[in-house]
């Protein structure tokens, strides 16, 4: 049945010049043209972008939900990456 | 509104202490409102429900096209005939958003039609109703997607992150649908004696069915509490049925016409309208499969299935070709 089925694609927008594409969803589609003619008829009936990008959802490697605490924690730590961890004086400008 | 003869699983809601470990890490997200998202581990139960859920819902848009697209070549103006031709392809891309969301639980397209198609999963009873003239467009878009929207906007919060991401869309374009019915009421109830009558007529037949859309009283749903539980039922049958009353009758007032129920009534202390009783036969009967449309609808979706397998398989031939060939070429 699997072996018949439409590949699923994921389907990337964007909304405006100088916007990053975002995800919008996903839908099966046989190959990449038919995939990009899929998505503006499925998530641009209201105009909503002037880019489309389609990956097929198995080349899209994902990191576990289970990995977050070991991937994400180190950056957890430092808080001297954000500009607010260092006050400046009063007169000083353009810091 | 879209979990008729969904099975939790579960017997009874069971308290926090009685469940495993994973079970109550699980509880306390959803209860901390936290997103699940597909790949995070969640009880079976939890899946299986969303699963014949969500795609209860998408067959449930899909089969919705059929009585509305039943009036396309028909319908009295241009302008009237593209408005609801982009109301039925809002339709496609809902049911589309909706499988999408479900096949991340890891379930495939197919078996979800074939589920559909077998009639093991269900869809909304309100599409076993045939569309008998023009104003069933109108009194559709008002009060079928008028109700619609009443059960998706709190399922914008539910648990699910998909499911929820899904019903932020469909519900910024069904707006749209509700005004577009109502929009044709006010037409046909400013014109002729006749329109007016249609319009009337319209409203009788559909009343009553898009009350039953929200299931069953609270009491007799078994399944509500562990979907309330799992945040996948955010308000109650009873609960939803009263505010789409309270909010539809006064629109009725204003065009004119009468809401098909002698009982109706507003009731000051509850701040509430009171109503009648509905026929909860006629709803289990439709569920069953004996409304006036369900055999129809179900051959019309399994004759188009079947109709268009040589495209679906054509097209992936194509596409194979077309790769072995740039493989080659390379």
């Amino acid at each position: 049945m699997s072996r018949n089925e439409w590949p699923l694609w994921e389907i990337f927008i964007r909304s405006q010049h100088g916007l990053a594409h975002k995800h919008v969803g996903s839908l099966h589609a046989p190959d990449a043209e038919m995939a990009v003619k899929n998505a503006r008829d499925v998530y641009t009936r209201r105009n909503e972008g002037v880019s489309i990008w389609v990956v097929k959802s198995e080349d899209i490697t994902a990191t576990a939900p289970g990995d977050k605490t070991p991937l994400f924690d180190p950056a957890a730590s430092k808080v001297y990456r954000h500009p607010t961890f260092f006050p400046m004086p009063e007169g000083v400008k353009h810091l | 509104m879209y979990a008729q003869m969904v099975d939790t699983g579960e017997k009874r809601l069971r308290s926090l202490e009685e469940l495993s470990p994973e079970e109550q890490a699980f509880q306390r997200r959803i209860d901390a409102d936290v997103k699940i998202e597909p790949k995070e581990w969640m009880p079976e139960g939890y899946r299986r429900t969303l699963i014949r859920q969500i795609s209860q819902h998408a067959h449930s848009e899909i089969v919705g096209m059929l009585p509305e697209g039943n009036w396309i070549t028909r319908a009295p103006t241009l302008k009237r005939k593209a408005i609801l031709m982009a109301k039925v392809q809002d339709e496609a891309g809902h049911g589309l958003y909706l499988y999408a969301a479900a096949e991340t639980l890891g379930v495939s397209r197919d078996q979800l039609v074939g589920e559909l198609h077998s009639g093991k999963a269900k869809y909304s009873s309100i599409f076993n109703y045939p569309t008998l003239t023009w104003a069933d467009i109108g009194a559709i878009g008002w009060l079928v997607d008028g109700a619609a929207i009443m059960n998706q906007i709190p399922l914008c919060r539910c648990s699910f992150g998909p499911y929820a991401r899904a019903m932020i869309r469909v519900c910024k374009e069904e707006s749209f649908h509700q005004r577009q019915g109502f929009d044709i009421m006010m037409k046909l109830c400013a014109g002729t004696a006749e329109q007016k009558a249609m319009a009337q007529d319209a409203l009788d037949r559909w009343w009553w069915p898009s009350l039953m859309m929200f299931g069953p009283p609270d009491a007799e749903s078994v399944h509500s509490a562990q979907s309330a539980a799992w945040r996948i039922k955010i308000l109650s049958n009873d609960e939803l049925r009263q505010r789409f009353l309270d909010q539809t009758v006064p629109q009725a007032d204003f065009l004119g016409l009468k809401v098909p129920d002698a009982a109706l009534k507003w009731n000051d202390e509850r701040g509430h309208y009171d109503f009648g009783p509905i026929d909860w036969q006629e709803f289990h009967e439709v569920i069953k499969g004996n409304g006036p449309c369900n055999r129809d609808r179900l051959r019309t979706r399994v004759t188009a299935w079947e109709d268009g397998a040589w495209v679906r398989e054509a097209a992936l031939a194509h596409a194979e070709k077309r790769a072995a060939r740039a493989k080659q070429a390379a």
